[in-house]
């Protein structure tokens, strides 16, 4: 039982986060911005989150915490 | 459930002014969490540079200095012979470092300043708009290269870390990179070791950190990981350059 | 006071500023100051300070930044071309509001120039140096035993406002060895606490951020509104100079430093043959002694500046006294000294009206 919580205004959707989830469960939304004007990312089935972090270590701008 | 990953308090809750996909963000999180792990919070200056990270006294939640361009070394110099007892460390670009500054860090190195320079090595000028750094690659196009880095006349890129490793006063020197997590992972262990050293009054360390500009070099942050293995890596091969720790006696 | 000691002029300087509790220098060698690094590489370590020869004038002002920042009484010191390399630090301090002492024992320029005495750094170091908008506060000696005291001037005033000050002497200030007597120090006011400096940060009080960057307009504008208004009081309340002579002169004489002894001379010669002869010398360059030679625009017919340069001072002289009387000039540079002679012969042709 994993969770990740990201700081939407922190992030600018850079999507780096994207490609190292070994779980290939974080996806940009690219229905929303947040005040900056990004698309940011998200996660939808957070079932299937191990709390590698990832995600937390590749992201540059500090946007996730996660919790185990 | 346990938090097993949060910002850390050494950060200060200012949002990054840098691009979507630049490294600078992961490196400056690196140092903040290595300061905090070595309980230096309250004890710590940081020195800026001119450059990208320019404003970086307003990301470090501790005392800052921001100095002229390529002086940080200087600036370092004069904070900790007034503090000994300080962690201080400088936060460089190529530019900074290896160009304008490259007397400065050269002799901080060389007298064994008790200083940690993190170099962040992106291959090009962020801040002024893409112009040719001293790391810029052979054939490597910029704004001041249009046509890529011609060595006949604009010279080879400079490896400050091999230079360095050379020299009797630094203790530790060491390339690393922020490409992928692994890598992250190891990068924060250069950093805290050279933080280390210094707080055991080793002398001078420095971390060359392979970073990425996606902006300037016109590609997705993706994409700039990836020329980045394929391209700096090549010519800038990471490890440890210096270590006074594995040195042998006498040696 | 202490006992009378026979001391150079650069290494009374040294001991001044030790004795005042600058204990850490940054300095890089060059004639005629070298024996301001010299003595202090020799006396630090006995004190407990620091003296770093740097690789550079130019990390030398970094490292002023670095530790002025970090709450200490610095110095460093250098001649005209080496001053020159210091001005980026300089006008970063200034911004920065940093205090600290920069010795300039002016050599003659311009280029690698000369190492013989000149006073040719006087625009250099009265308007700043530097780029951007700022002053400091600039203290000419005319002797050894001046020298000293005003090395202490200076780092009061630096700590009191905020801001980097500057000992001017001519090479010959340095080099000359005269008759000296320490002074227990005690600073000239109660100086403020350094509450902004970094020196690691407990949370209790702001983080300290030693900067000279405000990107925003608006910021900066007010920042040198902050600026300006500490000028002023530094005008207001500092400006020193000194008048010998002048109550019933019709020729004023201004000059500062070395020159002004040779002036000193002059007068009272010229005051043997019956000219009456005053002279006006400022003791900061900055702020210049304008009121004052204005109020003397009253009562004297006419001003001679006489400098070691082709004419720097002589513009302030002609501000002050605006237009009211004729200012004239005598200068001897590129090392050489003007005599008492020389000075005396330009007296008497002012006085015959050629």
């Amino acid at each position: 039982m994993a969770k990740v919580t990201f700081n939407t205004e922190r992030c600018k959707g850079c999507g780096l986060c994207i490609p190292v989830c070994p779980k290939q469960i974080i996806s940009l939304d690219t229905s929303a911005f947040n005040a900056k004007g990004y698309h940011v990312a998200g996660v939808k089935e957070m079932d299937k989150c191990i709390g590698c972090a990832s995600c937390a270590r590749m992201c540059p701008d500090v946007v996730i915490t996660v919790e185990k | 459930m346990a938090v097993v990953f949060e910002k850390t308090k050494m950060l200060t809750d200012t949002p990054f002014h840098y691009c979507p996909g630049c490294t600078h963000g992961i490196i400056h999180r690196l140092v903040a969490e290595c300061v905090e792990e070595l309980g230096m919070q309250n004890q710590c200056v940081g020195v800026a540079p001119v450059g990208c990270a320019v404003f970086a006294y307003n990301y470090f939640n501790c005392d800052m200095m921001e100095a002229a361009h390529g002086r940080a070394p200087a600036v370092a110099t004069g904070c900790k012979r007034v503090h000994p007892e300080n962690l201080v460390f400088t936060y460089q670009g190529d530019g900074d470092l290896a160009s304008i500054g490259c007397a400065e860090i050269t002799h901080a190195a060389t007298r064994g300043e008790k200083i940690t320079a993190v170099f962040i090595n992106n291959a090009i000028y962020g801040m002024t708009g893409g112009q040719m750094a001293p790391t810029s690659l052979p054939g490597q196009v910029t704004t001041t290269s249009p046509y890529g880095r011609d060595v006949n006349s604009a010279g080879y890129p400079i490896r400050m870390s091999e230079m360095l490793a050379t020299l009797n006063g630094p203790a530790y020197i060491a390339r690393v990179s922020v490409h992928d997590v692994p890598h992250i992972i190891q990068a924060k262990k250069a950093i805290k070791k050279a933080f280390e050293y210094q707080l055991a009054g080793k002398g001078f360390s420095m971390v060359e950190v392979l970073s990425t500009c996606p902006t300037n070099w016109g590609m997705t942050p993706q994409d700039a990981l990836k020329w980045l293995v394929d391209n700096m890596i090549p010519y800038y091969p990471l490890g440890v350059m210096k270590d006074i720790g594995t040195e042998k006696e006498g040696e | 006071m202490g006992k009378k000691m026979l001391m150079k002029g650069n290494e009374a300087i040294a001991e001044a500023a030790i004795q005042a509790g600058c204990h850490y220098f940054f300095g890089y060698p060059i004639t005629p100051q070298s024996q301001v690094p010299e003595y202090m590489s020799k006396r630090l370590p006995q004190v407990g300070g620091t003296f770093l020869q740097a690789e550079s004038e130019v990390a030398a002002i970094n490292m002023i930044y670095g530790a002025a920042g970090s709450g200490a009484r610095s110095m460093t010191s250098s001649s005209s071309p080496g001053v020159s390399l210091k001005q980026e630090g300089i006008s970063y301090i200034a911004c920065a509001e940093l205090p600290c002492l920069i010795v300039n024992m002016v050599r003659s320029g311009p280029g690698l120039g000369g190492i013989q005495p000149s006073q040719g750094d006087y625009f250099q170091a009265t308007r700043g140096g530097g780029h951007g908008d700022y002053y400091m506060p600039v203290l000419a000696p005319a002797s050894v035993q001046e020298a000293v005291e005003l090395t202490q001037l200076a780092l009061d005033l630096a700590d009191m406002y905020r801001t980097p000050a500057m000992l001017l002497g001519d090479g010959l200030i340095g080099q000359m060895m005269e008759p000296v007597e320490m002074p227990d120090y005690k600073p000239y006011k109660k100086l403020p606490e350094k509450t902004w400096a970094a020196t690691g940060w407990d949370g209790k009080r702001e983080r300290a951020i030693i900067n000279s960057l405000i990107i925003e307009p608006d910021r900066l504008e007010k920042h040198l509104h902050h600026l300006d208004e500490k000028w002023n009081r530094i005008r207001a309340e500092e400006c020193r100079w000194q008048e010998e002579m002048t109550e019933d002169a019709e020729i004023v004489i201004a000059a500062y430093g070395t020159t002004a002894r040779v002036c000193r001379s002059a007068m009272r010669m010229a005051r043997a043959e019956g000219i009456k002869v005053g002279l006006l010398r400022p003791i900061t360059l900055w702020p210049f002694p304008y009121d004052a030679l204005s109020r003397l625009a009253d009562t004297a017919d006419k001003f001679l500046t006489v400098e070691m340069s082709l004419g720097q001072m002589v513009e302030d002289v002609r501000l002050a006294v605006n237009g009211k009387k004729p200012v004239e000039f005598y200068g001897r540079f590129g090392g050489v000294v003007p005599t008492v002679r020389e000075v005396l012969n330009k007296i008497k042709a002012m006085k015959e009206g050629k």
